[in-house]
């Protein structure tokens, strides 16, 4: 063995040293100068210098116990890692462009918020126009931290405009059910858009669009806890400062609110990138502890529902309710199979998998079955064709979810052909929301 | 002969203290000093000196700089602080209560063993 090789496994060494973070930069510099000195050593009486290095090696110890030990001593090494990065100049500039857009999206739902005060302006206005203020800022944020290409660039701005200018030139009547549709849908079609920024523009990479879905997963979690302690931070506020100054209580909660709750979408997009190589992914986990609850759960209901029968007392609502199971399970599967080892066959976990989605599809069919009768009774409305649609959506991504689980737990497919299918589902909920925010409101003439 | 784990750990202290008392020295070099000392009877993972050095320094018995080689290599520096020499004197008290105890039993055995 050459001396460059010897070169290459000492710093493959000392990779493996540093990996796992309990072992600091400067600790390795002196581990390293250990080792070197103890080649050199055993050089110097007669061994090869590959024979110096396994040996040098041997007596340092296994690094995964060198490394325990530097962990038990720097136990604090591992947690700083969960907490803010080493502001070096790289990340202090991500910081700032993060800070730059949160305080974008805060000014912007300011705004807006001004502009409700308008005379002739409604709150209607405000509630479905919010997320244009918020989530084309995040769609930028990543376009320019990703460099996405020009021309792409400026296709998701037309899509964008396109959508900023149909809700608000359509003429809702007041109260209308179609605009609350869209106030809900709204949100989802520019989480498309920022889902094209997030990839860059390369939408037709399935690994990319994985890499989405994850992203996905990880920032709500993210949101969500930024949520809680937001939600602390103003009710301490509220409750220190309504003795001295009740007054100041609903400035709080007119400027502080909004804005934060925008600038946080920023902010937990940032915490997802930076800290994607050091945590262990959130959802999955989350996904492992639910997915059997969940999978009891259906069955349960489904068998109930099979000998009972779905009732007379079934209303509209009840659908949106079985919407919600539906896309529940959906995101149990699809974040089960976003943290699953490729390379690895059918476990139980795919087993239980399977029985959770046939159980929700079977409870849907139920459900469904009553609701056509109910659409023959009463015919359509905005909110059941969305209602309806979303349903039948979910429906056939889960009856081929659970196809391709059978084949895989019996052996005759792979499990990429399931995060394929997923990945490539997506276009189909894209071009629904769509549907739903751009189509169904003038078929139902606004109302 | 193998000394039992439990007690090399224990000795770990007092010794790189002792050795540190003899002058400035870094890791390689303590190492070897053990070894020379006990005749190599003290089986000592090399790598799990260096979590010790970092927890006597965080205790405050010995100080530590980065510095050179005569190679021209980079170097840790470990030297003994006040409070090391005291925690050392306090140590070897203990040791030495250790020693007499179980001398006073195995006094005549001990000295046969060990010849």
């Amino acid at each position: 063995m050459t001396v460059a090789m010897v070169e290459a496994r000492i710093s493959e060494w000392r990779a493996a040293v540093l990996r796992g973070g309990a072992v600091a930069d400067t600790d390795a510099d002196e581990l390293e100068g250990h080792l070197r000195e103890q080649i050199s050593e055993l050089e110097a009486v007669g061994l090869a210098v590959d024979e110096a290095f396994l040996i040098a090696v041997k007596r340092l110890g296994e690094v995964h116990q060198i490394t325990a030990e530097f962990a038990r001593e720097h136990g604090d090494r591992l947690w700083k890692q969960l907490a803010m990065p080493r502001p070096d100049d790289g990340r202090l500039r991500s910081l700032g462009t993060m800070l730059a857009f949160a305080v974008i999206t805060a000014v912007l739902i300011q705004l807006a918020r001004m502009l409700t005060a308008i005379p002739g302006a409604s709150e209607a206005w405000f509630v479905r126009d919010v997320s244009l203020f918020v989530l084309p800022v995040l769609a930028a944020y990543f376009a320019l931290v990703r460099r996405m290409p020009g021309r792409r660039a400026l296709v998701a701005v037309t899509v964008v405009g396109a959508l900023a200018l149909a809700v608000n030139l359509f003429p809702f009547a007041d109260g209308a059910s179609t605009d609350v549709l869209v106030a809900i849908h709204l949100p989802v079609a520019l989480w498309f858009v920022v889902g094209a920024a997030y990839v860059g523009g390369d939408i037709r990479a399935s690994a990319r669009r994985m890499d989405f879905i994850r992203f996905t997963g990880e920032w709500a979690i993210y949101y969500a806890l930024i949520a809680l302690g937001g939600a602390v931070l103003v009710g301490l506020t509220i409750a220190v400062l309504t003795p001295i100054a009740p007054g100041a209580v609903e400035q709080v909660i007119t400027w502080v609110l909004p804005s934060g709750a925008a600038g946080a979408v920023i902010v937990a997009a940032w915490l997802v990138e930076v800290k994607k190589s050091v945590i262990e992914n959130l959802a999955p986990v989350l996904t492992a502890i639910f997915t059997p609850l969940f999978a009891v759960m259906l069955l349960g209901s489904a068998v109930v529902y099979g000998l009972v029968g779905s009732g007379q007392e079934f209303d509209r609502d009840l659908l949106f309710v079985f919407d919600l199971l539906l896309l529940v399970v959906l995101g149990l599967v699809v974040y089960g199979i976003s943290a699953r080892d490729g390379a690895r066959g059918a476990g139980a976990m795919d087993a239980v998998r399977l029985v959770a989605v046939v159980a929700a599809i079977a409870l849907d069919v139920l459900v469904l079955a009553s609701m056509f009768e109910r659409v023959g009774e009463f015919g359509f409305t905005a909110n059941r064709a969305a209602a309806l649609g979303l349903n039948l959506v979910l429906l056939v991504n889960l009856a081929v979810t659970a196809w391709l689980t059978v084949r895989l737990l019996t052996g005759r497919g792979q499990a990429v052909r399931v995060e394929r299918w997923q990945t490539g589902y997506l276009p189909v909920f894209a071009a629904w929301v769509a549907v739903v925010v751009l189509v169904l409101p003038p078929i139902f003439g606004f109302a | 002969m193998n000394i039992d784990k439990d007690l090399v750990a224990a000795m770990a202290t007092p010794l790189v203290l002792a050795i540190l008392v003899e002058g400035t020295s870094y890791g390689y070099a303590i190492l070897k000093r053990v070894r020379e000392l006990s005749g190599g009877d003290v089986e000592w993972t090399d790598g799990m000196l260096y979590p010790l050095l970092h927890r006597l320094e965080r205790l405050g018995y010995i100080g530590a700089e980065w510095g050179a080689s005569p190679e021209g290599r980079r170097r840790r520096y470990y030297e003994i602080t006040e409070a090391g020499r005291a925690q050392l004197v306090e140590q070897r008290t203990q040791w030495a209560t250790a020693n007499r105890t179980l001398g006073a039993l195995w006094g005549q055995s001990a000295s046969v063993a060990g010849a």
